[in-house]
C-alpha cells in the first residue's frame, strides 16, 4: 500500500512535486559544478606544484644561499685569449654552478631520512651550465701615417699606443653562442622521488641503478629537439662526454629541466662532491606532513623546509584567482542555493500536508498510526528529494562536462617568497630562486568523483528528509476528528 | 456495549471557551441502532467524535466495553479504532488517487493484513455493496452514491463491532439516499452492528427505535416505534 499510495500521490501533484525536484536539482547540480570545479583546479594545482617538486614528493628541503663573499661575485667567469685576426680556431667553455640554494651535505639526506614520518628522502643537484663558445680575435692596429702596423690588444675600437699618429685599430673582435641549460643530478637508485619523477621516459630508457656515475644522461624532449640530440648521440659538459640513454617528457610544462646525469656526475661537474641543493622528501603519511616539516626544521638546524601547501601558496595569476573564486564564493552560493531549495521543498511539502488534512485525518480515523502517516508523508518526500538528486546529478555532470569540454585556460604564476626558501625543483633552483614569476598556462577541467555524486545523492536524501519531517510532524500533529470537523 | 458518563467537552475558540457537549450520559447496547440528530452547531458531531474515539472528552468518560476511551493511551485508541469502529463520513473521504479496492483495503493496513488477502476481503466487501464491477475505478470515475457504497465496504471490511455514521447520506439525492439507507440497514441486521448515525433527515431519523436529539450539548433521549415505510432494495 505504501508504494501504491507514494506512486499515485506523486503522479496526482506532479508539477508540486516537478518544483521540489528542480529547486533541490539547482543546487545540488550547483554542488556538483562548484565540487567539480574545484577538484579540477586542485588538480591544476598540482600540476603546478608537481612541475617543481616531482611526483610523490611531499616537501623539500634546503639551504638558503649565503650572501657571496667578498671576494667571489657568484657569477660565471669566463676567460678567453683574444686568437690572432686570421685565425678561425673558436673557443669555448662551460661555467657550471649549483643552484637551489646552498649545498647541502649528502649525509643530511640520510638524516632526513631517519626522521620519524619520513617514508623516503632523495638528494639531487641542480645546476646551470652556461656554454660559451665562439671566436675571438685582436684587432689590427694600423697607423695612418706609415702605413706599418702593429698588433695591439683589444676589442674592435679599442687602440694601440702609437708613436706619432694616432692609430686605428681594424678587424679583430668576438663571435659568441651563449648557451645556458639546466642539469639536474638523480639519485638513481631511488628516482621514485627527485627530478625525474615528473617525467616520462618516452624514448630510450632511464638510468639503473648500477649507473650511479656512469656518464650516462637523460634530456628532455625539448633540449633533444632544439639540439638535434638523439639517444646513443653524445653530450658533451664541462669537456667530459656522456652518452644519450633517454628522452625525458615531462607530466608538465613547466619543468625546465634539460639534462639528468647521475648525481656523482653532477657533483663531479660542480665540484661538489657529496654534496646536494635539495633533498626530496616523502611522508609515510599525508596528514603528518606538518609534522614531519616541524620535526625536520627543529632536528636539522639551517635547513628550510617546504611543502606543497607552503608552495601552493605562491601560485597567483588566473589560477589562484578562479580558485579562490570555486572555495569562496562558490561554496557559499551552493549552500545558499541549498538551503534556500531546502527551505522551498519543506514549504512546499508542509503547505500540500495542510491541503490534505481530510485525507490523513481519515487515514487516522480508520486506524492508521501517526507514524504510517509521517513514513508516507516522509517517503514521498524522499522520492522527491532523489528525482531532484537524479536532475541534479544529471544537470551537474552537464554542466562538468562542458567546462570539461570548453577547458578554459587558466594561467598559474609561481612566484618567488624571496631568500631562497623554496626547493629547487627540477629546472633548476624553483621559485626560490628566480627573481622572475614563472608563467604556467593549464587547461582546467571539471572531474566529478564518486564522492561527489555521493554528496549529491546525501544532499537529496536530506533535503526529502528535511521537508518530509517538516511534513510528517504536521501531519503527526493531525487529530482524526479533523477528518469530520473539515467537511462539518 | 457503550457508556457515556457526564461527558463534557469544551473547545477554546480564541479567547471564546465553547462547551459542545454537557454532562452527556448515554447507553448504547451492543447491536443497537442510535440515530443522532439536532441543529446544526449543537453538538451532533462532537458527540459522534466522542463514540468513534476520534477525540477526547474535557470531562466524563467513554466506555466501550469497559475501556474508557478518554484515559487509554493513543496507540491503544488508535488500535481500538483500527479493529473495532467503522466509520462513514458525509463526503466520503475516498482517497482520490486510490481505486475503488485500494480505498477499502486502506482500513485492514493497520490491521497487519497480507497483501493478498487484502485485497481478496477488499474485493469481497465492494461485491456485498453491489460493486463487484468496480474495483479499479477511481472514486472521480464513480457516482456519489457509489462512492458512498465503497466508504461503507472500506467501515465494514475489517468486521467492525461499530458503525458510525456521520450524514451518509447528506451528499445524496433521494432516491440515492434511499438506496444507501437500504443497504445500510440491510448490513446492520445482517452483521449484528451497533449502529449509531447522524442525521439531519427526520424521515431517516424516525426509522430508528432510538433517538437523541442534541440542542446545545445536552441530549435528549426518545424511544420510539420505527416506521416501516418500504426503501429501495440493494
Amino acid at each position: 500500500m505504501f508504494g501504491i499510495y507514494l506512486k499515485r500521490e506523486l503522479g496526482r501533484r506532479k508539477k508540486a512535486a516537478l518544483v521540489i525536484a528542480l529547486g533541490l536539482a539547482l543546487g545540488i547540480a550547483l554542488v556538483i559544478t562548484v565540487n567539480s570545479v574545484s577538484a579540477g583546479m586542485t588538480q591544476a594545482q598540482d600540476k603546478v606544484l608537481k612541475s617543481l617538486y616531482g611526483l610523490g614528493t611531499d616537501m623539500t628541503v634546503t639551504k638558503a644561499r649565503s650572501a657571496p663573499t667578498s671576494g667571489s661575485s657568484g657569477r660565471p667567469n669566463f676567460q678567453f685569449d683574444a686568437g690572432s685576426n686570421d685565425s678561425d680556431a673558436t673557443q669555448s667553455s662551460d661555467r657550471v654552478m649549483t643552484q637551489g640554494g646552498q649545498a647541502l651535505a649528502a649525509g643530511v639526506v640520510t638524516k632526513v631520512a631517519a626522521q620519524k614520518g619520513v617514508s623516503g628522502a632523495v638528494g639531487a643537484l641542480t645546476l646551470n651550465v652556461t656554454k660559451v663558445d665562439g671566436s675571438f680575435t685582436q684587432g689590427k692596429a694600423q697607423s695612418q701615417s706609415g702605413g706599418s702596423s702593429s698588433q695591439g690588444q683589444g676589442g674592435p675600437g679599442g687602440q694601440s699606443g702609437g708613436s706619432t699618429a694616432a692609430p686605428q685599430v681594424q678587424g679583430g673582435g668576438a663571435d659568441f653562442d651563449v648557451n645556458s641549460y639546466s642539469v639536474a643530478g638523480v639519485d638513481v637508485t631511488d628516482q621514485t622521488l627527485g627530478p625525474l619523477a615528473g617525467s616520462k621516459i618516452t624514448t630510450g630508457k632511464t638510468f639503473t641503478a648500477t649507473q650511479t656515475d656512469a656518464k650516462v644522461a637523460v634530456v628532455s624532449k625539448a633540449y633533444a629537439k632544439e639540439n638535434s640530440l638523439k639517444v646513443g648521440k653524445t653530450l658533451k659538459i664541462s669537456g667530459t662526454k656522456y652518452t644519450i640513454i633517454g628522452i625525458a617528457t615531462p607530466d608538465s610544462s613547466e619543468s625546465t629541466t634539460d639534462v639528468y646525469l647521475p648525481l656523482k656526475q653532477a657533483q663531479t661537474l660542480a665540484d661538489a662532491k657529496n654534496q646536494v641543493t635539495t633533498i626530496y622528501v616523502k611522508a609515510t603519511d599525508s596528514q603528518q606532513i606538518d609534522s614531519v616539516k616541524t620535526a625536520i626544521q627543529k632536528n636539522i638546524a639551517g635547513t628550510t623546509v617546504t611543502t606543497s601547501a607552503d608552495l601552493a601558496e605562491t601560485v597567483s595569476g588566473s589560477l589562484s584567482t578562479a580558485s579562490d573564486l570555486a572555495t569562496s564564493v562558490g561554496k557559499w552560493l551552493s549552500v545558499a542555493v541549498l538551503v534556500a531549495a531546502f527551505l522551498v521543498a519543506a514549504l512546499l511539502t508542509s503547505s500540500a500536508v495542510s491541503r490534505r488534512v481530510r485525507e490523513f485525518g481519515t487515514l487516522k480515523a480508520l486506524g492508521w498510526p501517526s507514524r504510517r502517516v509521517t513514513r508516507q508523508v516522509v517517503g514521498e518526500s524522499i522520492v522527491n528529494g532523489l528525482l531532484g538528486g537524479a536532475l541534479g546529478i544529471g544537470l551537474g555532470l552537464a554542466a562538468a562536462y562542458t567546462v570539461t569540454a570548453i577547458s578554459p585556460k587558466l594561467t598559474a604564476q609561481l612566484g618567488s617568497t624571496g631568500g631562497g626558501g623554496m626547493g629547487g625543483g627540477p629546472g633548476g633552483g624553483g621559485p626560490g630562486q628566480q627573481s622572475a614569476q614563472n608563467t604556467m598556462e593549464i587547461a582546467l577541467s571539471a572531474p566529478v568523483s564518486m564522492t561527489t555524486i555521493a554528496l549529491a545523492v546525501g544532499l537529496a536524501v536530506t533535503g526529502g528528509l528535511i521537508a518530509g519531517a517538516m511534513g510528517g510532524w504536521r501531519a503527526s500533529r493531525m487529530r482524526p476528528a479533523d477528518a469530520l470537523r473539515s467537511v462539518s | 456495549m457503550y457508556r457515556l458518563t457526564g461527558v463534557t467537552k469544551r473547545y477554546t475558540r480564541g479567547k471564546e471557551t465553547v462547551e459542545a457537549l454537557r454532562g452527556v450520559d448515554l447507553t448504547i447496547e451492543d447491536g443497537d441502532q442510535l440515530v443522532i440528530q439536532g441543529p446544526t452547531g449543537g453538538g451532533k458531531s462532537t458527540l459522534l467524535q466522542m463514540i468513534g474515539g476520534l477525540d477526547r472528552p474535557t470531562e466524563g468518560s467513554v466506555e466501550l466495553d469497559g475501556v474508557d476511551l478518554a484515559k487509554i493511551s493513543e496507540a491503544k485508541l488508535t488500535r481500538l479504532r483500527a479493529e473495532k469502529i467503522g466509520i462513514i463520513f458525509q463526503s466520503f473521504n475516498l482517497i482520490p488517487t486510490l481505486t475503488a479496492q485500494e480505498n477499502v483495503e486502506t482500513a485492514l493496513v493497520p490491521l497487519g493484513v497480507k497483501p493478498a488477502e487484502r485485497r481478496e476481503r477488499a474485493a469481497e466487501a465492494l461485491r456485498s455493496v453491489g460493486l463487484g464491477e468496480r474495483l479499479t475505478h477511481a472514486p472521480a470515475e464513480l457516482s456519489g452514491g457509489q462512492q458512498q457504497r465503497v466508504a461503507i465496504a472500506r467501515a465494514l471490511v475489517k468486521k467492525p463491532k461499530v458503525l458510525l455514521a456521520d450524514e451518509p447520506t447528506g451528499n445524496l439525492d433521494e432516491s440515492m439516499r434511499d438506496e444507501i439507507m437500504a443497504l445500510l440497514e440491510g448490513l446492520w441486521h445482517e452483521y449484528g452492528l451497533t449502529f449509531v448515525m447522524v442525521t439531519h433527515d427526520s424521515s431517516i431519523a424516525r426509522r430508528a427505535p432510538r433517538l437523541a436529539t442534541i440542542r446545545a450539548g445536552q441530549i435528549t433521549l426518545t424511544e420510539q416505534q420505527p416506521q416501516q415505510e418500504p426503501l429501495a432494495q440493494y
